[in-house]
Parts: C-alpha cells; structure tokens; sequence
C-alpha cells in the first residue's frame, strides 16, 4: 500500500539529510509504528507519505514514494485527498471549519462528493467515533481527546486507504488516549485501513502496532521488523520492552498480557520493593482551600495542599480537571478567586512579579512563550539581568540540564527537550526555592525525560521544592514521591506515588502492571533489586 | 433549522437603510432596540451570538468619540450657548477649524444624532454578526469566489487566535519578572506572538493541502480567458453605473445593468473551474423570504413615507433646536421588522 524507494530527503540550507536511504513498505490493513528519537525524521517520513514533503515544505527527495500506486512526485497533496488521510500533531490548528458536522465534511467537499454520500457517511462517522452527541458543537470548545477523535474523523470521511497520524494522544490525558487509539484499533480491524502511527508515548501504542519502523537517524537506514525485537534494540522503548530485556524473556514482550504470562518467576525472584522514603517535613508551599473560578466555570474548588522542601509531587488528572489554573493560582500571576497561598510564608500574589519569580518559578506548558530572543546567550544573559545574578548563572544552570546547546542557537531550533531546558534555566535562574512545571513532556522521547527526571531529583535534593501537573504516568513513577489527583477542580487522591498510582489501572505504570500485586514502579527500581540480591 | 444567513443580512442592511435614510434620534432608538430585540430572541447558542453586545459597546465608543470631537472642533453653531471653552489661537491658513470656543446646545444635539446614526449602523451589523456568522454567508458565495472566501475565513480565524496568543504570551512574560511597556513592550510580545500566527497558517495550510483544497478541473485556456474579461468587465460597468447613481453625469441604469449582467456571467464561467460540492447547503425557503420581506417593508416605510406622515421628521432640525417628534409611518413600518421573531419561533417548533 505505502512504498518508499530508496527514499532521502533533505531540506534547504541542511547539513545533514533528514531521511536517508528508506526503504519500507507497508502492506495493506497493517497498524505500522514509527519510532526514534527527537529529530530522528519521523514527521519527515509521515509527510512524505501524503506529498507534503516536498511539495510543500520544500527541499530535496530522491527515490520514489509509491501510495496505492500513485507516485507522490507526480500527485501533490492535494490530488492524493481521497487516498491519505493525514492528522496532525495539533488538531486544533488543522481545522479549516467551526463546527464538527462541517469539519467531518471539508475533505468530502473538496473530493466534489454528492450530498446524498456526505450525509451518509458524516452519520456513520459521527457513529464509529463516538461524536454523534457532539456533531453541532463549535471545535473550540470540545476536549483535547474529542477534537483529536474529530480529527481523525475528518481524515475518515474521505474514505482514504491509509491513515497517517503524527502524535495523535501526545496532548491526551490516559482515559482520552484509549478513546482514540480504541477507534484506530477498529478502523484497521473492522475497515482493513493501513495505518502508519509516529508517537513518543510508546507504552500507548506499542502493543496495538502490526510492525516497527525504527529511525535510528545520523544518515542510518531505518530498522523495520516486528515490534518487540526493533523496539529492544532501539534506544527508545516502552518500559515493558525493558523489563522483558532485563529479565531475558523471550520473545520480548510488547503487551501488559504478554508480559504478565512470562513474569511469574521474576515476581517470585523479587521481595516486596523497600517502603518509599517518609515524605520530608516543612511547608514550603501551603494553599489553603484555593478557588479558581472562571466566568461560569470553576476550575479549581478549594484544594488544599502542603508541599515540604525537598518534596516531588506530580498533579495529575483528566484534560481540564484544573491542573494547570492550580498551578498558574499557586504562582500568584494566574487568577485566584478564593482562598489562601504561601510560598515560604509569604502569599506570592502580593509580591511584585520580579520578586514573586525569585520565590516561585513556573515553567507554562508553551514553553516557547517565554523565549523572544534570537540566541540561546542572549536569552540566558537577558535572564541573568532580569534576576540580578552575576552573568553566567543561568548559562551554569543550562549546562547542568542539557549541556552542550551552542551559544549562538536560535531557540526555535532547539529540540522540545533542549528548549524546556532552556525555559527551566531561565526559570531556576533567580534560585526560587519552588518551582512549578506545567506537562513538561509533551514531545520528550524517552532519554529526554529520563534526563530531565534526573534533573528534577537534583534540584529537589538541593531543597527545592517540585510540582509538576502530567498525563505522563510512565514519568510519574520515575520522578515523583507524592502523586495528587484532581477531579473537577478537587483533589480526590493525595499520596505517595507507589500507594496512589497502583490503586488505579489508568494511573498505572507498566512495570507496576506486569508485577502486581508487588508495587514495583520503574525499570530502574527492578534492575537495583535484582542487583542487591 | 437555522434560517439562510443571506436572509438576516439582508434584512440587517434593510434596517442599516433606514438609519442611513433619518438623523431622527427616536427613530434610530427604536432601529436599535427593534435590532436589538431580534437579535437577542432569535440568536442560536454559538460562540459569535454575543457580536451585538460588543458592537453595542463599539457603537457607544463611536457616539462619545463624534460628541468630544465636536465640543473640541465646533461646527455647527447656534444661539443657545451652554458653556463657553478656551479657545486655541490657530494661524490664518486653518480656516474653518478652531479649537475650543463656544459650545451650543445645537451643535450638541446635532453631533448626538450623527453619531446615533453611525451608532446605529454598527448596531444592525452587529446584530447581523449575532444571528448569522459572517464566515456562513461567506460559505453561501459561489464557487468561482471560493478561493477567496476561504482566504477570508482563515484571516477571520487569526484575529481572535492572535488575542488569545498574545495574551498567554503576556501572562507568561509576567513569568519572566518584567513588565514591559512601550516600544519594548511591543518586540517582546509581537516577536512569539507572530511566530506562532505564521507557525499556525503554516499547519493550517498543509492541513487544507492534504485535504484536497484547491483541486482544479483544469479549464482550457479560452474559458479562462473569457472569465477574465468578463468580470473585469462587469467591474467596470458596475463602478461607472454606481458613479452615474451617485450624480456623475453618466447614464446609470444601462451601465449598471450590462455590469451587472457580465459580471454574473464572468462567476458562471468561473464557478466551472472549481470542482467541488457544499455539505447541506442553505436553503432559501418561505420563511427566508418572510424575513426579508419585513426587512423591506420597514424600509420601505421611511423611504416612501409622506411629509404628512412622517417623511417631514426623519431629518430633525438643530437650528433652530426642536424636540424631534415619531415619524408615524417609518416607526410602525419598523415594528414589522419584528416579524422574524414570530417566525424564528415557529420554525424552530416545527
């Protein structure tokens, strides 16, 4: 179905190809995975399937990229509409319409389809997505999994032969993620439709997907095969592909299932893991029955939380469940509508914003927001004047985090995990003895955020104080101590990580699956018992 | 069921008639609160449904900029003078413009009736915005201007998108201890700000891409041709009928007409070159044409209204200052433009 030829890619003013040398081909009615680190190529392969690449990003392709028989060099985007359906990494900015109905029915529009076939097939659309209550609703207000799900939709109802989805639950909270991928599982089980999946998240996908593709990128040819042994080899796996590789089961497994039908002897192997450290003392940040109330929503109802020094909570919850208002109230720049906060004993909504960051910095989910500058130094240096620290303190900060960033960067091309690197730095810069992140992850491939879980531990054994909000259940139990849940504003579970996100299969981290009842959490956990014993 | 959005424009640009017809405040009131009225029982729950508000507040800040200006510069004088400012010294060459100086209660009342009558005008496209979104009516053009009302609606998608980005960019520069003003204030906002606009045209564009926007039938060049000179023509027909209507000298009717016949056919011809269909299209049906008709009929009323009824107080005088009376006519005339209520009712029950 999809077929690339010897296929490079390199874009204008490049060093270095952005593909080299693939050779894939992808038959019909397989659910196909694209794997690799940041920058490795993988959105590169995926436009490329539909002719954006080059057609419409510019730059270079030799070989040949065969989909369904049409060549792309020949086909444009546009003429490959009614073959490929293609979503993006932000549903949001894809969207040419204002409501769903009209949304699922662009692409129809533009294949010139009859009326009488775009009523039937919205409907059953509306139908296999679950949409049908939403299908008068303006996108902009629709939930991040809902509007992902209309997209695909929209991409559906042009009956094309291959699906093409970059990132598709990057944005979604666990429960919306199922929703989506659910539907994709149907689409290639149900309809025979042959999916081609970039993710990071893998512990989401890997076990829905027929074949791998692994990008190793530096100019390598990509490795394709089935998934557990491509994904063992590479250097970004889901945890349950470690766990297989430490504890040598073979065929690695790649599902919870598998994984569980292989365990037994490693459960028996393993004593109960040692009691997580008692959580340090003090209040470092203190909120007290905290209110956001937005002009007829309420985003946060009274919660009330104690952070001691030295402390790593993560905020955890659906999409919308007020994650982010808690964390932009707790730093006193966001609206608070009641209650009380303390940082240090000091409400920091009172301070002024150059002393309030001194005591409690944030790092906002757009991490780009705080960036203007055109260098990597000139940003670092404008930080070091902004906090009145000698020059030089937020370059040390950088260098700690992510070393290496050239100096004379321009901050848009640094890679997401260099780029929130950076946005920490300039946030660490004044020394606040807190320090919030709000879904740092969002686009960090497994290294990256095993690095910046290092950092943060770091930082919280200096005596900072660390919350972080996330969807990321995987990062969680490698980073935090204290997991809070929130539900429509309110906290409905506060406790130590193993306690808290081994109560729920969705708050669940895969090792903690495959090893239950024992609260195993993260590889690592494992790998030091079965050293110690 | 939701009426045609050409049929509230429509009976919008008939009640914006009739306020550019009168500078009677009671009349212009009574345009308001029948535009008003409509546009608040009839609106349907979606995001844009609060446009009247906000072009109320518009049309407010428009009366009040038209009162300062001319309690500043004067203009119109008379008799009755309420207060007396200082007057600026200008040199010769300004005639006619002064600074300051008298205020009468003439100039006054006729600088509040020329701004209601702006006011008022703001008032019917806002209440037009409410119940019809522009960007739907802009779905119901033919296909030949299709490229170019898709250019439309995503320019109209950017502005509310730059507001919302530019203010998390704000909140987040607040982050960063500094709050900047001034020339600065404008680099340090603007620079992510249209970052992000240009990152989001970009997905947009390669999202409309491979979705199949801008697939042609490929038209010979002879019908490509023909479109051309047609439209152009019918442009320029359209602009000399209009320039004789307005006085110019030059015959109108037949100008406009042959203007108006070419440029049609320039749209059919090049309606051909876009192959695409329309998702439920809007239909034109009784009750469209209802709304309409009582769009026409309350205009119709003015304009045709008698001096005996009416025609004589749609222009109040201001020297000397009277206290305006109702023009009979044009007002009972207006209540007909209520009619969309009844009938919006209706619709929906049935």
């Amino acid at each position: 179905m999809i077929r690339f030829e010897n296929v490079s890619v390199t874009y204008r003013d490049a060093a270095a190809p952005a593909l080299s040398a693939v050779d894939l081909h992808v038959p019909e009615g397989e659910l196909c995975l694209v794997v690799g680190r940041t920058g490795s190529g993988k959105s590169t392969l995926l436009r490329a399937v539909n002719g954006l690449v080059p057609h419409f990003t510019g730059g270079t392709l030799t070989g040949r990229v065969l989909v369904a028989g049409r060549d792309t060099r020949t086909h444009p985007p546009r003429e490959l509409a009614d073959v490929v359906g293609l979503v993006g990494q932000d549903p949001q900015a894809g969207f040419v319409t204002d409501s769903v109905e009209e949304e699922l029915a662009y692409s129809m529009e533009s294949l010139a389809l009859p009326n009488p076939v775009m009523r039937k097939r919205v409907e059953e659309t509306l139908d296999l997505l679950g949409l049908a209550e939403l299908r008068h609703r303006p996108l902009a207000t629709l939930s991040g999994g809902q509007q992902q799900r209309v997209a695909v939709g929209a991409a559906l109802t042009a009956h094309p032969k291959v699906l093409v989805l970059d990132e598709p639950t990057s944005a979604l909270d666990p429960g919306a993620a199922e929703d989506v991928l659910a539907a994709l599982h149907r689409l290639v089980h149900d309809l025979g439709m042959t999916v081609l999946i970039a993710e990071h998240r893998l512990e989401r996908v890997a076990q829905y997907a027929d074949r791998v593709v692994w990008l190793p990128g530096g100019g390598l040819p990509p490795v394709t095969g089935e998934p557990g042994p491509v994904l063992a080899d590479a250097p970004v796996a889901p945890p349950v592909v470690r766990l297989g590789q430490l504890a040598g089961w073979q065929p690695v497994p790649v599902s919870i299932r598998d994984a569980r039908r292989l365990a037994g002897p490693l459960r028996d192997r393993l004593a109960e893991p040692p009691v997580a450290s008692p959580s340090p003392s003090g209040e470092l940040i203190r909120t007290d029955d905290l209110r956001v109330r937005y002009s007829t929503v309420d985003a946060v109802r009274g919660v009330s939380l104690n952070v001691g020094a030295g402390e790593r909570v993560a905020v955890m919850g659906r999409n919308g469940s007020g994650k982010s208002s808690l964390l932009w109230a707790v730093q006193g720049t966001g609206k608070r509508s009641g209650g009380d906060v303390a940082v240090d004993g000091v409400d920091p909504a009172t301070l002024k914003p150059g002393p309030r960051r001194a005591a409690i910095g944030l790092v906002p989910q757009q991490p780009g927001d705080l960036l203007y500058l055109h260098t990597v130094s000139g940003e670092c240096a404008q930080a070091d004047r902004e906090s009145g620290k000698p020059p030089g303190t937020c370059r040390e900060f950088l260098d700690r985090l992510a070393p290496g960033i050239p100096d004379d960067r321009h901050p848009r091309d640094l890679s997401e995990g260099q780029r929130l690197a950076l946005v920490l730095a300039v946030a660490l810069t004044p020394s606040p003895r807190a320090v919030l992140l709000d879904e740092p992850t969002r686009g960090l491939d497994y290294p990256a955020k095993t690095r910046l879980a290092a950092a943060l531990r770091d930082l919280a054994g200096r005596g900072h104080a660390i919350v972080l909000a996330t969807h990321d259940v995987e990062f969680v139990a490698e980073y935090a101590t204290r997991v809070v849940v929130l539900a429509e504003g309110e906290v409905v579970a506060d406790g130590p990580t193993a306690e808290v996100v081994t109560a729920s299969p969705v708050f669940s981290p895969q090792v903690a699956k495959v090893l239950a009842p024992q609260p195993w959490l993260t590889v690592a956990d494992v790998r030091a018992a079965l050293a110690a014993s | 069921m939701r009426l045609h959005p050409g049929a509230w424009w429509v009976w919008a640009l008939c009640l914006a008639a009739i306020a550019s017809r009168t500078t009677n405040p009671v009349l212009l009131a009574l345009v308001i609160a029948v535009a008003g009225y409509v546009a608040v029982s009839c609106r349907e729950d979606t995001p844009w449904a609060s446009a009247y508000g906000v072009f109320l507040k518009f049309a407010l800040v428009v009366l009040a900029i038209r009162v300062v200006l001319h309690v500043l510069l004067g203009g119109v004088t008379g008799p009755t003078v309420l207060v007396t400012l200082p007057e600026v010294p200008l040199p010769e060459w300004t005639k006619g413009i002064r600074l300051g100086g008298p205020v009468s209660a003439e100039g006054l009342a006729f600088a509040v009736y020329q701004g209601l009558q702006l006011a008022t005008l703001l008032c019917c496209v806002g209440a037009a915005n409410a119940l019809a979104n522009a960007k739907r009516l802009l779905r119901s053009l033919p296909a030949a201007l299709y490229e170019v009302s898709v250019a439309v609606v995503v320019a109209l998608t950017v502005a509310p998108q730059l507001v919302a980005s530019a203010r998390s960019v704000r909140r987040a520069r607040a982050l960063r201890g500094d709050v900047v003003r001034g020339v600065k204030a404008m680099r340090v906002l603007m620079v992510p700000v249209l970052e992000d606009a240009f990152e989001r045209s970009l997905v947009l564009a390669a999202a409309m891409d491979s979705r199949g926007y801008g697939r042609t039938a490929g038209l010979p060049r002879r019908t490509r041709l023909l479109t051309g000179v047609l439209v152009l023509g019918g442009l320029t027909g359209l602009a000399v009928g209009a320039y004789g209507l307005l006085g110019g000298g030059t015959p109108a009717a037949p100008m406009l007409l042959v203007g108006s016949v070419s440029a049609i056919g320039g749209l059919w011809t090049g309606s051909r070159r876009v192959r695409r269909s329309r998702y439920r299209p809007d239909r034109w049906g009784p009750h469209e044409l209802l709304v309409i008709g009582s769009g026409l009929v309350a205009a119709l009323a003015t304009f045709l209204a008698p001096d005996g009824l009416g025609g004589a107080a749609l222009t109040p005088s201001t020297v000397p200052l009277t206290v305006p009376g109702l023009p009979l006519l044009p007002a009972i005339g207006l209540l007909c433009a209520l009619a969309p209520v009844v009938i919006a009712r209706n619709r929906v029950n049935t």
